[in-house]
């Protein structure tokens, strides 16, 4: 006879214990090491990192072993991880114009003071599959150069300058912390960027790709896309001065879009902003193009009515994990409202169907 | 045990989380915004009941963990699990032995009491939220008391169908007040909700909300006098206890789609089966 | 800070504050019911019960306001190093402490806005005793009616009335405490 499910903790258990046996795969090839995903997987490291919100790449590596490579669900551990740490403090705003840079680039200037400097980028390899991968041992070696000693010095301030892009107005204020209380909106700036940075690459990837295919177009040009690193510094109340307590490495995306002006204000340029843990340069340009789409009602722009400029549509539909969480619910049970839906549906069948020979006779 | 503090969540965000529901409780029916933590287990998969529970929970609690009405079922097991595991409590299938209840989609068959607390898994927390998706909008009509949406969408319900075409999630009013999202439970047990001696707690991780149901609170479900609220269940009685007042599942048990009809509450039939001599593991 | 600030806080904090919460829900929850609490041993003139209420519920980000009756300098430091809560003004707590009389008018807490009616203060009041009753009880929470002794009637009425804005009280006197939501409706016996 059926019983309702028993049995329900053995069989958790068995699939539990036929996940890890596919985790590991075959077992005559050589398990992989956190260390050599952290090392040779970098990038999967760097976007767990950065939409996990916690910059640790040995954990980061962690969780892709784990996630058999699922990022999402690597992003989701590295959460899950992260919300029961303790915090300690505040770091002082990392100061990017200080950033030893890896890459920096702009489409806007040929040359400016720090050069154009391609760095690691993948921009103009040609895609052919290298078979040479396929055999092991290679250990390829750059040439070097000197690291540059001086500042290298942000593009858009050449633009400033000239009072030819809006200033960034400065702030001491607090910005809300989207970890620690609950999404209030209307969002400002500060708020609409945290949750940017952590949301899923591939959602503002869409996102961002709609606004240049004219759903809420606003004519971005890559002022200046940097990677490197920065140093994090924190003030220590009994030493009375900031100390260095660590280094990241960040992509910052500064792209410089039209503006007619309106009747109030001159053209004028203005600015979009990405900022992204790791090397996520393809994250940090969508980021930057959907920040400038937000902007709209600042900016006394008009609502075009799309998906880019509307604020809670983006904020509220960015998470992965929340997004992946709901998603994948539907999977449950749901026996309960199912059969709810059924009865209804067959009362109004009958009743439709009493009503048709009511009209018939 | 000493890897987790209690109840798994740090002091601090337990303190955020039992403001919130002192809050819920004093504003029956209107939804409080929490800052909801990520949890080891999915978003949509009863963080926010989880979160509800770990801050409500005592040493000396014994906790039931419900799906679909069933004990056994995998989200079920898998949310006692977590509880035995991060803080060591006593648990139990029998709805009276319980002091603490988290549930998805149903109410227990067996009348609760003044000792127990119900905490409900919510999957979206705003009963308008199908009618305007925005929370700037939905939030003002709360303030103004403005359900006028509501009741045209139900109207047009009657107006299209013959009837109120929502079987589950059915809305109800809080003391004349707030109109309030029971959860997906069946509109069946919308009767249970209104003075009720135990206290309701509800929780929507990813939404970010808590809401209460103090004990002894008046909650009617939205109708129209010429269309008066009706719970319903399938016209059977149960195959396994025969109950024929207790919400049923349809279990489809042969090739040619034969069907039969058993109770939702798993407990609750077992208890029944074992009051009648027939052993509970049949 | 004297020593003695330092002493009766929670002894295992995840259990106190988890059975002392359970206590103060229930409270709150039943108006009329009264519960006796633990594990706190503040400085006079706070109550056993006013102090686990700020145990369990107050920390550095809720803002609290000290009413003439507390605003004593043992009683700082103790909310000091136990609770972290930051010391305001009335306007911007969220929660308040003090005698009955010391927190008069009540209008000068916070009642939350229509939009957001949690935003409100609550209330912990230090009172003489919980009993005998002085009121007849109504509301959510209550079968039928319950009975209390209240502090007072015409503050709480208007409280009442502003419905589902209001302030939240806790009122405590020794180990026990009872809870006014804003929804009680109070008569007088």
């Amino acid at each position: 006879m059926y019983v309702a499910v028993k049995g329900g903790e053995r069989a958790i258990d068995n699939a539990h214990a036929f996940l890890a046996e596919e985790r590991r795969g075959d077992p005559a090839v050589p398990e992989l090491s956190v260390a050599q995903i952290r090392e040779q997987m970098t990038l999967a490291v760097n976007r767990v990192m950065a939409e996990g919100s916690l910059y640790d790449p040995d954990l980061a590596a962690l969780a892709i072993k784990q996630a058999r490579g699922d990022l999402i669900e690597a992003i989701f551990l590295i959460r899950a991880y992260r919300t029961t740490l303790p915090r300690f403090g505040a770091s002082r705003p990392v100061d990017t114009g200080a950033m030893a840079c890896e890459r920096r680039i702009s489409a806007t200037f040929k040359d400016a003071p720090g050069g154009q400097v391609l760095g690691p980028t993948f921009d103009y390899t040609h895609r052919l599959l290298d078979f040479k991968l396929l055999a092991e041992g290679e250990a390829p070696v750059a040439p070097t150069a000197a690291p540059r000693r001086e500042l290298t010095p942000h593009i858009t301030e050449f633009l400033n300058k000239d009072g030819m892009i809006e200033v960034e107005v400065q702030s001491d204020v607090t910005p809300p912390d989207l970890t620690r209380e609950p999404m209030e909106l209307p969002a400002d700036r500060a708020l609409r960027l945290q949750s940017l940075t952590r949301g899923d690459e591939g959602f503002l990837l869409g996102l961002a790709y709609s606004t240049q295919r004219g759903y809420a177009r606003n004519h971005a040009f890559v002022g200046e896309l940097r990677i490197g690193t920065c140093s994090v510094e924190m003030e220590i109340p009994e030493l009375g001065f900031a100390v260095e307590i660590g280094e990241l490495t960040l992509t910052e995306c500064e792209t410089v879009n039209q503006f007619k002006g309106t009747k109030t204000e001159p053209a004028q340029f203005t600015r979009g902003y990405g900022l992204v843990f790791g090397q996520t340069e393809r994250k940090a340009i969508a980021m930057a193009l959907v920040d400038r789409a937000l902007r709209w009602k600042e900016l006394g722009e008009d609502d075009s009515g799309a998906p880019a400029q509307d604020e809670e549509f983006v904020l509220m539909h960015a998470d992965n994990i929340q997004a992946t969480g709901f998603l994948e619910h539907i999977k449950l049970p749901h026996y309960v409202d199912f059969q709810s839906e059924l009865e209804l549906v067959r009362k109004l069948r009958a009743s439709a169907a009493d009503a048709l020979r009511e009209a018939a006779e | 045990m000493t890897d987790y503090t209690f109840a798994y969540l740090d002091e601090q965000t337990k303190r955020m989380i039992r403001r919130a529901l002192l809050k819920a409780v004093a504003i029956p029916g209107y939804q409080v915004p929490f800052a909801s933590r990520e949890m080891p287990m999915p978003y949509g998969w009863g963080t926010g009941g989880v979160q509800v529970t770990a801050a409500c929970l005592t040493p000396e609690d014994v906790l039931k963990v419900i799906d679909q009405g069933a004990d056994d079922t995998t989200n079920a097991v898998s949310i006692r699990k977590f509880f035995q595991r991060t803080a060591g409590v006593e648990t139990t299938e029998h709805t009276a032995e319980a002091t603490l209840i988290q549930t998805r989609h149903r109410i227990p068959e067996t009348p609760l009491t003044e000792a127990q607390i119900l905490v409900y898994q919510v999957p979206i927390p705003e009963p308008l939220r199908f009618l305007e998706p925005r929370e700037v909008e939905t939030r003002r009509m709360h303030a103004l008391e403005d359900y006028g949406l509501m009741h045209v969408k139900l109207y047009e319900d009657i107006a299209r169908h013959g009837a109120i075409a929502t079987a589950y999630a059915y809305p109800v009013k809080v003391e004349g007040r707030y109109v309030m999202d029971p959860s997906p439970i069946p509109k069946f047990d919308n009767p249970k909700l209104s003075d009720s001696p135990a206290l309701q707690l509800f929780g929507a991780g990813r939404e970010q909300r808590i809401y209460a149901l103090p004990p002894y609170t008046t909650v009617v479900s939205l109708d129209f006098e010429d269309h008066p609220f009706a719970p319903t269940k399938a016209d059977h009685a149960c195959a396994i206890c025969g109950a024929d007042g207790s919400y049923l599942d349809e279990v489809i048990i042969d090739d040619a789609g034969g069907r039969m009809f058993v109770c939702s509450d798993t407990d609750f039939c077992a208890s029944r089966r074992t009051a009648t001599g027939e052993p509970a593991d049949a | 800070m004297e020593a003695l600030s330092l002493q009766g806080g929670f002894a295992d904090p995840a259990r106190d504050a988890a059975r002392a919460f359970r206590a103060v829900l229930n409270a709150l929850a039943r108006p009329g019911v009264i519960e006796a609490v633990t594990g706190a041993q503040p400085p006079a003139p706070m109550s056993v019960a006013a102090g686990v209420v700020l145990l369990t519920l107050a920390d550095p980000t809720t803002p609290l306001w000290l009413a003439p009756s507390h605003d004593l300098p043992a009683l700082r430091d103790w909310i000091a190093f136990h609770t972290g809560a930051p010391l305001v003004g009335p306007q911007q707590a969220a929660f308040a402490l003090g005698r009955w009389d010391a927190l008069q008018p009540l209008d000068r807490f916070a009642p939350g806005t229509p939009d957001y009616p949690d935003r409100s203060a609550t209330l912990i009041v230090d009172v003489p005793a919980l009993e005998p009753a002085t009121h007849r009880l109504t509301g959510p929470g209550i079968r039928d009616a319950a009975t209390l002794r209240l502090p007072g009637d015409e503050a709480l009425r208007l409280n009442a009335g502003r419905f589902p804005l209001g302030l939240d009280l806790f009122l405590c006197a020794g180990d026990r405490l009872a809870g006014l939501p804003r929804t009680v409706k109070a008569e007088a016996l």
